[in-house]
């Protein structure tokens, strides 16, 4: 049994806030709200004073890269869940451009494995939409989903074909699981190496346009009109897309859109002096985006929070701009990040953050989780809304160390997180 | 030694200040008179030793350097890319912390990618002199077209210079952009829009859409190289069509309400952006261009070796 004492009781999918306990007992929640008084003992009582803090359902992750398997020198399974969980996610799902590619029900079970045996953050994997990732032929959902997959996505590329993409949106209704898509088109993008504006222009360094991605998701969009599939848009940059996801769900289209922590906090000025730990796919935008982002998160056209953690070896970042892999680390700054530049401000409220952080992407993704109803699993997060904390990369429990964040002071950070009624995680006071 | 007046590198013209760039031009002035005697060589930067590591083809350029550093009596070395550890991998922070085991001075840089120079100069002790960094900077280049130009009008300031070509993928355009500005010039572009950075207005450049207009506003026209594989990659339809188009043409040029000034970073390509009538031409001064990027090179590499411009007219003796 775990109480957690006298925190913020905060469950906007019960629409719940307030000073009170939680009890969680053989891997489910018994009890969240008002406080409890005395409690009857039976067997092990692990009880944590939780004042000053938020008690929420846990984080749920639903876009990571844990590079298991392939490239266990970047990040492991084991790795990924342990930095997850210190990010105070109960929950990540897995992207399927791993080496090989997951794309069949055996490299499904052996993620499942590997978490199991890691005991930290549940790990959900994703399974690739095409064959090897290649666009052409497409995975078997299926047995797949069979095996313990909880979306499809070729992320990492975007799906070219148009013909592939409404093949899958329409295979995938038979699951009632959500295709996941990098909107790039690839022929704008080609080559581009961040932001197409004027930084990249002063640069010298081949940009992006927002186009790339807009004319991807509007593409999606219309697709998920046609077949009544359910398309999910990762990661998306652009004042441009929130108003074309907007468009979407005001004619009742099933699009949900994710936002990463990145994308509303940094604009193209991060890569100034080549910067390659600010280049990430799609690339860090303009102010105007940031700032359409940030509201779209507020009025729920951006379903929620996504971290698109991609770890990379440092020394893969060391190089020229054009030639380093895109991607930073996220799953350890995303609550800070968040605390700091959306709930600070005073643009969103704690109760905002924790339905774009764990109700929402848990219903979305048809996860267990993202609420503290009684009976569900007991997957709760407790942070510290107020701590101020410095970021430093080498203390990271991920092996990446690529984060645009280095050095950087943020407001917010999990304090506890528990798993199934298990804390994985506790921050040292 | 010390601190060289102009920072440990020179990487770009866009962070250097109108002082500063007017600094490496009069030094470079004294500097000229000494690739003019029989023996053209002083002994300034003796005992130095300089590495030129071009990972990228370039004739001009790296000829200009070399003149430059062997004038200065520096000893030098040459490394292109196609014989050098980085055909078999090697990354440019290991390439970088080599050269600093061999305890060198000064490495003059062309590279491919756009930050290439910056990335060295971070890394290194030794002084880093981009020789054309992707589509970035090429700042001696832009040195020396600005030289060209003092030369010709005494001041920058007030006259109209404009970029004319395939300002996308030209790394001289964004020094001649930020060197002119500074030195109180004003800067058009001129070619088709598919050529040109979509925020370039924003760099305080005045856009053409028509060489008639860059030609009826100009003083002086620099032309950039139109480059094949631009127009494989569907940028332009035809280098016929260009020509016919955005191509510098006798003409053209008789339109002009003035003397234009002819510039041309080279290589031409005769026929398609600039005619050999105007390469050729009265107006042209293509080929002062080449005997003043000695000279700012060798200005530069004394400047950065903690040189000052007092000495180097001293040093002509």
């Amino acid at each position: 049994m775990v109480l957690l004492r006298g925190g913020r009781v905060l469950d906007p999918s019960t629409n719940l806030d307030q000073v009170g306990d939680v009890l969680l007992r053989e891997g489910r929640i018994e009890h969240a709200g008002a406080s409890l008084g005395e409690v009857r003992r039976d067997g092990d009582l692990i009880e944590i004073d939780c004042t000053g803090r938020v008690v929420s359902p846990g984080f749920v992750d639903v876009h990571c890269h844990l590079r298991e398997p392939g490239r266990e020198d970047v990040e492991t399974i084991a790795t990924g869940a342990r930095a997850a969980a210190a990010g105070g996610f109960t929950a990540v799902c897995a992207m399927p451009n791993t080496d090989p590619v997951t794309d069949n029900q055996a490299a499904v079970g052996f993620i499942i494995r590997q978490a199991q045996r890691a005991d930290a953050a549940r790990v959900y994997p994703i399974g690739a939409i095409s064959l090897g990732q290649k666009g052409e032929a497409l995975a078997e959902f299926g047995e797949m989903i069979g095996a313990g997959a909880v979306a499809v996505s070729d992320d990492g590329k975007p799906v070219a074909s148009a013909q592939l993409m409404r093949s899958a949106l329409e295979y995938a209704r038979a699951f009632n699981i959500p295709v996941a898509d990098h909107c790039e088109e690839p022929t704008l993008a080609h080559g581009g190496a961040m932001n197409e504006g004027l930084v990249s222009a002063r640069l010298g360094l081949k940009g992006i346009p927002a186009e790339a991605e807009e004319i991807m998701a509007i593409r999606d969009i219309l697709l998920a009109r046609r077949t009544g599939g359910h398309v999910h848009l990762c990661h998306m940059s652009t004042k441009g897309s929130v108003e074309l996801i907007r468009w979407g769900k005001d004619r009742g289209i099933r699009v949900t859109a994710e936002v990463c922590p990145h994308h509303i906090s940094l604009t193209e000025d991060a890569v100034e002096g080549y910067n390659t730990n600010a280049k990430m796919n799609p690339p860090l935008r303009t102010a105007e985006d940031v700032a359409a982002l940030q509201e779209a998160v507020k009025d729920g056209t951006i379903d929620l929070v996504a971290t698109d953690h991609a770890p990379h070896h440092y020394d893969e970042k060391e190089r020229e701009f054009a030639d380093a892999p895109n991607g930073i680390v996220g799953l350890e700054t995303a609550l800070a990040v968040l605390v700091t530049h959306l709930v600070e401000p005073g643009i969103i409220g704690y109760g905002t953050l924790v339905d774009r952080m764990s109700c929402t992407p848990a219903r979305t993704f048809n996860l267990p989780g993202g609420t503290l109803r009684k009976g569900s699993v007991a997957d709760v997060t407790v942070f510290d809304p107020l701590r101020r904390w410095t970021v430093e990369p080498s203390a990271f429990l991920t092996k990446g160390r690529n984060s645009p964040y280095a050095g950087m002071q943020l407001t917010g950070r999990a304090a506890c997180t528990i798993v199934g009624g298990r804390i994985v995680y506790r921050q040292s006071e | 030694m010390s601190a060289a007046p102009i920072g440990k590198d020179l990487l770009g013209l866009e962070h250097l200040s109108a002082d500063q760039i007017r600094l490496i031009l009069d030094t470079a002035e004294p500097f000229k008179e000494i690739s003019l005697r029989a023996i053209k060589k002083v002994p300034t930067l003796r005992g130095m030793t300089i590495v030129n590591l071009f990972f990228e083809a370039s004739t001009r350029t790296r000829i200009s350097f070399e003149f430059a550093e062997k004038r200065l009596s520096a000893d030098t070395v040459n490394v292109a890319s196609s014989g050098s550890s980085v055909s078999k991998g090697e990354t440019l922070v290991d390439t970088a912390r080599n050269l600093e085991a061999m305890k060198i001075d000064m490495v003059v840089m062309r590279h491919g990618a756009s930050g290439a120079a910056k990335f060295l100069a971070d890394r290194i002790r030794s002084n880093v002199i981009n020789a054309g960094d992707g589509t970035h900077e090429h700042p001696t280049q832009g040195l020396l077209d600005i030289l060209t130009l003092r030369d010709r009008w005494g001041s920058l300031e007030g006259r109209r210079v404009c970029i004319c070509g395939d300002v996308l993928h030209s790394r001289v355009a964004r020094s001649n952009i930020w060197g002119l500005r500074k030195l109180g010039a004003e800067v058009a572009v001129c070619g088709p829009r598919s050529l040109l950075p979509n925020a370039i207005d924003e760099l305080g450049v005045t856009v053409f859409g028509r060489i008639e207009e860059a030609i009826e506003w100009a003083e002086a026209l620099n032309i950039l190289r139109l480059q094949l594989e631009r127009m494989q990659a569907g940028y332009i339809p035809s280098l016929r069509e260009y020509n016919r188009v955005f191509g510098v043409t006798r003409e053209r040029l008789e339109r002009s309400p003035r003397d234009l000034v002819i510039m041309h970073p080279g290589p031409m390509n005769r026929g398609v952006e600039i005619d050999s009538d105007v390469a050729d031409g009265p107006h042209s001064v293509i080929l002062d261009q080449v005997t003043n990027g000695v000279a700012v090179r060798m200005a530069v590499l004394y400047l950065l070796a903690g040189g000052r411009p007092e000495v180097a007219e001293a040093a002509k003796g």
